[in-house]
């Protein structure tokens, strides 16, 4: 550490190179810090520590609903805790691009997920109203929603009485906690009960459902016990952790995760060429100096370490300045969208592995320059030779 | 001060030349090559210019590290950018190749895809009675009422489900996308449980190939042959409707495809369908359905990919500036030399510019080859509009090439104006006199 001032005053030799070599490294590891927080923004759905809830659906396909009788059935497996039930619904609010999730659910719905924050007064009021919805607090601010207005939805697949108008009553906004959830924040929740009476075309049939295991139970052999009680019948079910469904779910999508890896190695590897680049520059101008260094005392580890260190300050430092820029950028960009993307902002694991890309690539590139500095001969380099 | 005020001005200069360069079509940008080399040719300080570039690029090989980087950091940005553009294309190109101008689709009103549409066993004939469908030879309708079933197929690379689109069709389905070929096998017999395949669905997901089983529904269906379409269809199985209906306990039809008849026949039957109440769909010729449902992703790639080529090529410009900044003061000495047998500041500026746009040319064409090879062809899919798999492949088009070598050029344009001003403005004295 006592070495810091005499690495900085290296690093700042060369003002221009210094400065453009630190503003490309910005630009990578700010690109790096937005493309991770999209990735683990699509990949952790449903992901809630210690939730370990499980889903419940048609074996055939994810749009074939299964009869309700199938609720008593399940929640009279050994093991399950609870069970509720919810099936889509397609709703249109005003225009096809304002898409948001909206299904119909069972009245101990968000009795299974306690990270949906909502006041026990609008809950209460929500469970009293039959035509009654609840919405998460983006989607209610994207759209202004007050608990109280009326909320028109435009049915997609299920007709009331011949016509497409469907329309709820706002009684309640849940708020999520969790930074990388907040995507939770955009669904509208309404009674079961009431789609299942007023719709057109199914009766008696739900989409999904979403089962609590006991802590102490397997939940391969819920799962197995689950799907055992409709085997071989018309609706036979798949139940599997609603971790590995959302992810399943995401990756028909697109494989998000490979898509910004191969983005990320395109940057990286540029990068490395480029800071690489200018180390050698660096380290080439400055070999009667690092000469000089050596004939006061300095020992040829010292002076590795000392580029080394140059180099990876170089990297760290354009690196933390990315991460920053970005962490202010991710909230404006999931601002800027109206609340259609929902990012979590800068977790600590983008900090984490951040870091350790910064201190690799700094090594990397350090490392040649470095070796040189140490192998010099202080007579030729003097000599300039 | 007078500098400050230069450096400025040329700032400004610059953003106009990049957005001008960005709405420039391609003629012009020959003609303005034209007239650079015309230039160079005809008058002596383009032939100085000429000379001055000739002795820099002489000098590359001895530069290669720095020179190398320029190269690298550009072909990065439009290997990246074209990768993810021609990801967008190849998606539209498929949705817009599907379907056409003569034929129509009807859904139930509002329903917006065919897995939310209704259209129930007795509407079917009514549609077929109406005035602006073609008929056939017989006298009959060429309609195909159709139902899609999602269902879960493993998918190749990995085994895990994915949903697919199960297309049941009437007799007249074939004779309704004549683009459609079958390449192997036979077509399904109307009345048996066979299938016939996508040519993408064969590629893209598990156990799909003739002769093979497949368990839907718990019910044996037997593949008996594949099917190349090069649109969304290559996606899908397809068996007869009404096969698949009872299959999965579905009573009504989901959708109604229509041979038009004519120019008018749209408009016909439109107005025959408002006018009967019987019948609450919604029409669209094919070709719009299909285009429609590309619009959505194909805009977010365009954008993202635009956002991630933006930030690269900021990364790029810097990189360039440090490396013509470091070829400016490495040759300070050789350009000063030029400076004071007569060179002017045009010449010495042109022969920074040109060196650095060379290299950014082959910067740009090594990032368009790059994504070409790796990923011209390159089949992917994603989730569509019916909760269920468009397989596509990306398409690195010419025009995508093209805007990927005017983002290099744009970079290169960036990062060689200030080193070359810099080399314009170095005083000739104090250049000579350093060592």
């Amino acid at each position: 550490m006592k070495y810091f001032h005499l690495i900085w005053a290296a690093l700042f030799r060369s003002k221009t190179r210094t400065l453009l070599t630190l503003l490309s490294v910005t630009a990578a590891f700010l690109l790096f810090g937005m493309l991770d927080s999209v990735r683990v923004a699509f990949n952790s759905g449903g992901d809630v520590a210690g939730a370990n809830r499980m889903v419940t659906m048609s074996r055939l396909s994810i749009t074939q609903m299964l009869p309700y009788s199938l609720t008593e059935q399940i929640r009279a497996v050994p093991g399950v805790k609870k069970a509720a039930f919810a099936a889509w619904f397609g709703g249109i609010y005003r225009d096809p691009k304002n898409f948001f999730a909206n299904f119909s659910v069972s009245p101990d719905y968000l009795d299974l997920y306690p990270e949906f924050k909502l006041p026990a007064s609008q809950k209460k009021a929500w469970l009293e109203d039959q035509r009654g919805a609840i919405v998460g607090a983006s989607l209610a601010k994207q759209f202004g929603w007050k608990v109280g207005d009326t909320i028109p939805l435009q049915a997609t697949i299920f007709p009331t009485k011949g016509s497409n108008d469907w329309q709820f009553t706002l009684r309640g906004i849940y708020s999520v906690d969790d930074p990388k959830q907040k995507a939770q924040e955009r669904v509208l929740f309404f009674h079961w009960k009431y789609f299942n009476e007023a719709n057109d075309y199914v009766k008696g049939r739900v989409g999904w459902f979403i089962v609590q295991p006991d802590k102490s139970a397997s939940a391969d052999k819920i799962a197995h016990a689950i799907d055992k009680l409709s085997e071989n019948s018309d609706h036979e079910t798949k139940t599997q952790s609603e971790a590995a469904f959302n992810q399943a779910f995401a990756k028909q999508f697109a494989d998000i995760g490979l898509i910004v890896t191969a983005i990320m190695g395109a940057v990286f590897f540029t990068l490395l060429l480029l800071t690489g680049n200018t180390m050698a520059q660096a380290v080439r101008e400055r070999i009667p100096e690092l000469a000089v260094l050596k004939t006061i005392g300095f020992s040829n580890r010292s002076v590795l370490w000392l580029v080394l260190g140059e180099s990876v300050l170089l990297v760290v430092l354009g690196g933390v300045i990315g991460l920053v820029i970005a962490s202010v950028l991710v909230p404006v960009v999931s601002a800027a969208s109206g609340g259609l993307i929902q990012l979590p902002g800068m977790l600590p694991q983008t900090w984490g592995l951040g870091l350790l890309l910064m201190l690799a690539i700094g090594a990397v590139v350090g490392l040649l320059p470095a070796l040189r500095g140490m192998r010099l001969n202080i007579v030729d380099a003097l000599a300039g030779r | 001060m007078k500098r400050f005020f230069s450096s400025l001005l040329s700032l400004v200069l610059l953003l106009a030349a990049l957005a001008a360069w960005i709405v420039l079509p391609w003629q012009l940008v020959l003609a303005l090559c034209a007239a650079i080399a015309l230039w160079m040719v005809v008058t002596r300080s383009g032939r100085l210019a000429r000379e001055a570039t000739k002795i820099g690029i002489a000098s590359l090989p001895q530069r290669w590290g720095a020179s190398l980087v320029i190269v690298v950091g550009i072909a990065g940005v439009v290997g990246v950018l074209v990768a993810m553009l021609a990801m967008g294309e190849g998606f539209k190109a498929t949705l817009n190749q599907t379907g056409s101008d003569d034929t129509a689709i009807l859904l139930r009103a509002g329903s917006q895809a065919e897995t939310n549409s209704v259209i129930t066993r007795d509407q079917a004939p009514l549609i077929g009675a109406l005035p602006g469908i073609a008929h056939a030879k017989d006298g009959k309708p060429i309609t195909s009422p159709e139902l899609s079933q999602v269902v879960n197929l493993a998918s190749k690379n990995d085994g895990s489900d994915v949903n697919v689109q199960f297309r049941g069709v009437g007799p007249e389905a074939w004779a309704l996308r004549p683009q459609l070929k079958i390449v192997q096998g036979r077509k399904f017999t109307p009345g048996l449980r066979e299938i016939v395949v996508g040519k993408g669905a064969q590629r893209q997901f598990r156990d799909i190939a003739v002769g093979k089983q497949l368990k839907l529904a718990n019910q044996q269906w037997t593949i008996v042959g594949v099917f190349a379409a090069n649109d969304s269809h290559d996606s899908e199985l397809w068996t007869d409707a009404d096969v698949l209906g009872p299959a999965y306990q579905r009573q009504a039809y989901q959708s109604m495809t229509v041979k038009l008849d004519g120019k008018r026949g749209f408009k016909q039957l439109k107005a025959a369908l408002a006018a009967d109440p019987r019948l609450k769909l919604d029409i669209a010729t094919t070709h719009d359905y299909y285009s429609k449902q590309s619009e959505a992703l194909t805009k977010l790639i365009k954008i993202l990919g635009t956002v991630i080529g933006a930030i690269m090529a900021i990364g790029a410009v810097f990189g360039a500036l440090n490396s013509m900044y470091a070829a400016v003061a490495g040759r300070a000495r050789e350009i000063a030399t030029l400076r004071a047998i007569g060179f002017r500041g045009l010449p010495v500026v042109t022969a920074v510019m040109l060196e650095t746009m060379l290299l950014a040319l082959l910067g740009g064409l090594a990032g368009g080859a790059i994504a070409w090879l790796l990923f011209n062809g390159y089949t992917v899919s994603t989730l569509g509009n019916n909760f269920s798999q468009v397989v596509f492949q990306f398409k690195v088009t010419p025009e995508l090439a093209w805007s990927g070598l005017k983002w290099a050029l744009g970079i290169g344009l960036v990062g060689g104006l200030f080193p070359a001003l810099r080399a314009a403005r170095l005083p000739v004295t104090e250049a000579l006199r350093a060592a």
